[in-house]
């Protein structure tokens, strides 16, 4: 790793925007390399080499900030950059808000969460993976007669996040996946499914031929889908898509959403915004986790804290600057959330859950953006399987769900155990009464 | 005509020295392991942002990127490396890399060929430069005013003013060199209104391959003007109905169903690999007779438009659909060469670090003959959407969404209360045979639209005149 080289260029770059004015000054710089190999119909389509770097700035002036970035990371270029963003600082009009998150809160304690495991594999090892996974899918049955391919990547990067207060973190990971979209035909008509497995050391990823096993078997089981006829009806989400709907919660009480009175749950801490069942915690010191850190976008030390409990709203999500426009203190959000763990609300498994549908749709797919953080209007394009009495009857396409996010959140009734661990949202099956599809 | 291929070089090769021999050098290297075809693709991307929230001006950035991309393609392969750094060393090392996807012993000759510019599409300018940092201070602040002084319920107004320029050069496994200068700018204005409580967003924006100065007073005053107009009825509206019923689409931004029921449908690499919904039917009905379709990247200053695409091929009218005849798909040069067809001009990448596919360029409808009125009149149960956001397909099962931003009831004829924004869904190869009416009014969305395909994002235009569908499934709630 090149932890002194970047701790070099960090000294360079903060003394020169001393030098020319700057009040105060953060910066990052970022490294990453990689590969992407895909398997398409039997033989190799793409090979794909990554080398990536970056060098970010941002330069305060009485309050005002201009922010520049390169991807020239020479000393002449880094000057230019530098004294590009102070001179957008002298443009922009002063924010009282503005400025670093307050020294005392820096992590000055670095702490390893084993997220650096590179993958001892090289480009033909990786296209023989790919070329398997896609042959398990198109071998899972003879309806499954193509893919739109089979995907295995890996990746290695070091980010550096330092800033005039002296703060100077660092962050080594690793990410690998594996990942198939397979293609099954009847009559003419073909359906697409797809599996995948992303994790930040190679040990942890789901076995290659399973993966091209289930996108087949998934595929398969969207054969002769059907249309279904407008009604209301209990909808469980799969794992996959319930993520979607933590996603949602957590853009309504992001700082921004918030400062700008653009979300549906303005004024809800400490209120109740879920059903009982929902308790999230937020960790973002979690094992090998992909949203993990010690410290976030403005070096603030991060910790494990309840969001959610019970269906109470804990807290926000908030950076120096929302929490400053807010009144309230920053909770180290400065880029977003960290890993979110959702407790199961009993023993459910899917199936489980499944049995005790009397009428309903299992949602597996969502397709569109069809959400408004502002007042909570939700409509978005599904497709699923059709329950009736606790047994999956039939495949369902080219159908909407709908409903209100704020009530959607309360109607939920059950988070099954079933949790998947792809991704930082880890949550199983989310059943939710009553949303409106709209169909024939 | 202006010349993009010195400004190219002199933003991308000069200074690094790099000559011609050295770029023969680097033809070498990539084709020293075989391959049968490929490129070399520089390019500088320069992008600024400005955005104003509470009435001031108070972020902005800049942003600096640049890069080599190598593609070696063999049979059906396609390898891919590329290089930030200009030095010679660096290069080799990424054409060498990306060259090893073909292993066979055949050698090419090239002679560097600068190719004649057949297009001048948009001027070869840096749009940061046209105008003063200080004049898009004060753009923003005009349509923050405007917004607000338009109607007391707004409350927030949040305007992004942003600019870029790209220079590309493009060299192919026969030596042939073509060279783009894009400019590029857009506005986009979201206002939040609230009355009794109820909070609602409306936005406005547009753009194009054009300086600043496109945006004058009365085209700010506009967008100020129709962010706050969307925002306003929102307040008013009605739960959508839910669904199926008679739809009359809009002109213009209503196009998203033109790009994602056909358009993505007729990409040449979804149909050379028979995964899309429309493979195998060229020639077939795929939509009503009165429907044609085209894809042009060659209309003046659009932010589709591109004087070549990205493997230095001119771009050019493509007639998709014919009187709802299925005639042409959109090709790069890999997809068309594996499907005995000739590229159509549509070879995208994001940047040098990503793929080149077939991408779209600027997509609509052709007019027909009826009036918006009558269309509308012709409806007896039904909702007009008049405004639409972004939408989706899986091309494999042709399943798309749309999401309508404005939309209101037609009952009787007569346009009814407006309703909330709600998804509609159809499927790609039978939407277009419900198609029954369409009118004199094409017009193209107003210039701020991206496409996403591959975790790839490129500008274009969707577009299309008033049209009425039979039936379409509408994702409201009552």
């Amino acid at each position: 790793m090149n932890k002194e080289k970047f701790h070099n260029k960090t000294q360079f770059a903060l003394d020169h925007a001393k030098k020319i004015g700057a009040d105060q000054t953060s910066l990052s710089f970022g490294s990453a390399s990689g590969f992407s190999v895909t398997a398409q119909n039997g033989s190799i389509d793409t090979v794909e080499n990554y080398q990536d770097q970056r060098f970010s700035i941002s330069v305060h002036l009485n309050q005002s900030i201009g922010s520049a970035s390169s991807n020239d990371l020479s000393e002449s270029t880094m000057i230019k950059t530098i004294d590009k963003a102070y001179s957008l600082a002298s443009l922009t009009a002063a924010d009282e808000y503005n400025g670093l998150a307050n020294k005392e809160l820096m992590a000055i304690k670095p702490m390893d969460l084993d997220l650096f495991h590179p993958w001892d594999i090289d480009i033909h090892g990786a296209q023989k993976l790919a070329l398997e996974c896609e042959q398990a899918a198109l071998d899972y049955h003879p309806k499954v007669i193509n893919s739109e391919g089979a995907n295995v990547g890996s990746y290695k990067s070091e980010s550096y996040y330092a800033n005039s207060h002296g703060f100077f973190g660092a962050t080594n990971s690793t990410g690998h996946s594996i990942s198939c979209t397979a293609i099954a035909e009847e009559n003419g008509l073909m359906e697409m499914d797809y599996d995948y497995s992303s994790e930040r050391h190679p040990e942890d990823l789901m076995n290659h031929i399973e993966i091209g096993n289930n996108a087949g078997s998934k595929a398969l089981a969207n054969l002769g889908s059907k249309k279904i006829k407008t009604q209301q009806a209990q909808i469980l989400y799969t794992p996959r898509v319930a993520k979607s709907i933590i996603s949602h919660l957590m853009d309504a009480i992001s700082g921004g959403s918030l400062y700008r009175k653009s979300s549906f749950l303005l004024d809800s801490k400490d209120k109740k915004v879920c059903s009982e069942i929902m308790t999230i915690k937020e960790d973002p010191h979690l094992k090998r986790g992909s949203s993990s850190t010690y410290f976030d976008g403005e070096g603030v030390e991060t910790s494990p804290r309840l969001i959610v409990e019970q269906g109470k709203l804990l807290g926000y999500l908030l950076s120096s600057y929302s929490a400053r426009r807010l009144g309230m203190e920053t909770t180290g959000n400065a880029g977003g959330h960290h890993n979110l763990l959702i407790e199961p609300s009993g023993s459910d498994d899917f199936n489980s859950l499944v049995k005790g549908m009397k009428k309903g749709l299992i949602v597996t797919g969502l397709i569109g953006y069809g959400v408004n953080i502002v007042n909570g209007d939700y409509s978005r394009g599904a497709n699923g399987f059709w329950v009736e009495n606790g047994e999956i009857l039939y495949p369902v396409s080219e159908i909407t769900i709908a409903g209100n996010l704020k009530n959607m959140l309360n109607d939920i009734e059950a988070i099954g155990n079933d949790t998947d661990n792809n991704g930082s949202t880890k949550i199983g099956s989310l059943l939710i009464n009553n949303l409106m599809i709209a169909g024939q | 005509m202006t010349d993009h291929l010195s400004e190219a070089r002199s933003i991308l090769l000069d200074p690094y020295n790099i000559n011609d021999n050295d770029l023969n050098a680097l033809l070498g290297d990539l084709f020293s392991y075989g391959a049968d075809m490929g490129d070399i693709y520089f390019q500088a991307i320069n992008h600024e942002s400005w955005s104003i929230e509470d009435g001031e001006v108070k972020k902005s950035s800049f942003s600096n990127k640049q890069g080599v991309g190598f593609r070696a393609i063999t049979g059906e392969k396609s390898g891919l490396a590329y290089s930030e750094s200009f030095s010679k060393s660096s290069l080799q090392d990424a054409a060498k890399a990306a060259g090893t996807i073909a292993n066979s012993n055949k050698t090419l000759t090239h002679n560097i060929n600068p190719q004649i510019q057949h297009l001048d599409l948009y001027p070869p300018i840096n749009p940061i430069d046209t105008i003063t940092d200080q004049e898009k201070i004060e753009y923003l602040q005009l349509v923050d005013q405007k917004a607000r002084a338009k109607d007391h319920r707004v409350k927030e107004v949040i305007a992004t003013l942003a600019g870029n320029n790209q220079a590309i050069l493009v060299i192919d496994q026969n030596g042939r060199l073509a060279a783009d200068i894009r400019p590029m700018v857009r506005m986009s204005v979201n206002v939040i209104v609230e009355e009794d409580n109820r909070r609602e967003r409306g936005s406005s924006g547009g753009g194009g391959r054009v300086g600043y100065n496109f945006f004058d007073q009365s085209t700010i005053e506009k967008y100020a003007g129709e962010a706050v107009d969307q925002a306003l009825l929102n307040l008013e509206a009605i739960e959508a109905p839910a669904g199926e019923m008679t739809v009359v689409l809009g002109s213009g931004w209503p196009g998203v169903l033109i790009h994602e029921a056909i358009g993505h449908g007729l990409e040449g690499d979804f149909n050379r690999k028979k995964t899309s919904a429309f493979s195998g039917l060229m020639g077939e009905q795929v939509a009503s007779k009165i429907c044609t379709v085209i894809d042009d990247g060659t209309m003046k200053g659009e932010r589709g438009s591109l004087n070549i695409d990205d493997e230095g091929e001119p771009t050019q009218r493509t007639v998709l659909i014919e009187n709802g005849k299925l005639t042409n798909y959109m090709q790069d040069r890999l997809n068309a060469k594996l499907m005995n067809a000739k590229s159509t001009g549509n070879g995208r990448r994001e940047s040098y670090a990503s793929q080149t596919i077939p991408r779209m360029t600027n997509t609509f409808m052709m007019s027909g003959t009826h009036e918006q009125e009558e269309i509308i009149q012709s409806v007896d149960s039904g909702i007009y959407a008049k405004n639409f956001g972004g939408g989706q397909v899986d091309i494999t099962s042709g399943k798309f969404v749309f999401s309508a931003s404005e939309a209101y009831l037609i009952k009787n004829g007569k346009l009814g209360a407006p309703v909330k924004g709600a998804m509609l869904i159809g499927d790609g190869p039978s939407a277009l045979n419900q198609v029954s009416m369409i009118g004199n009014d094409l017009a193209l969305d107003p210039g701020i639209g991206n496409c996403g395909k591959d975790g790839q994002t490129v500008p274009v235009n969707v577009g299309q005149p008033t049209m009425r569908i039979e039936k379409l499934t509408v994702g409201g709630t009552t």
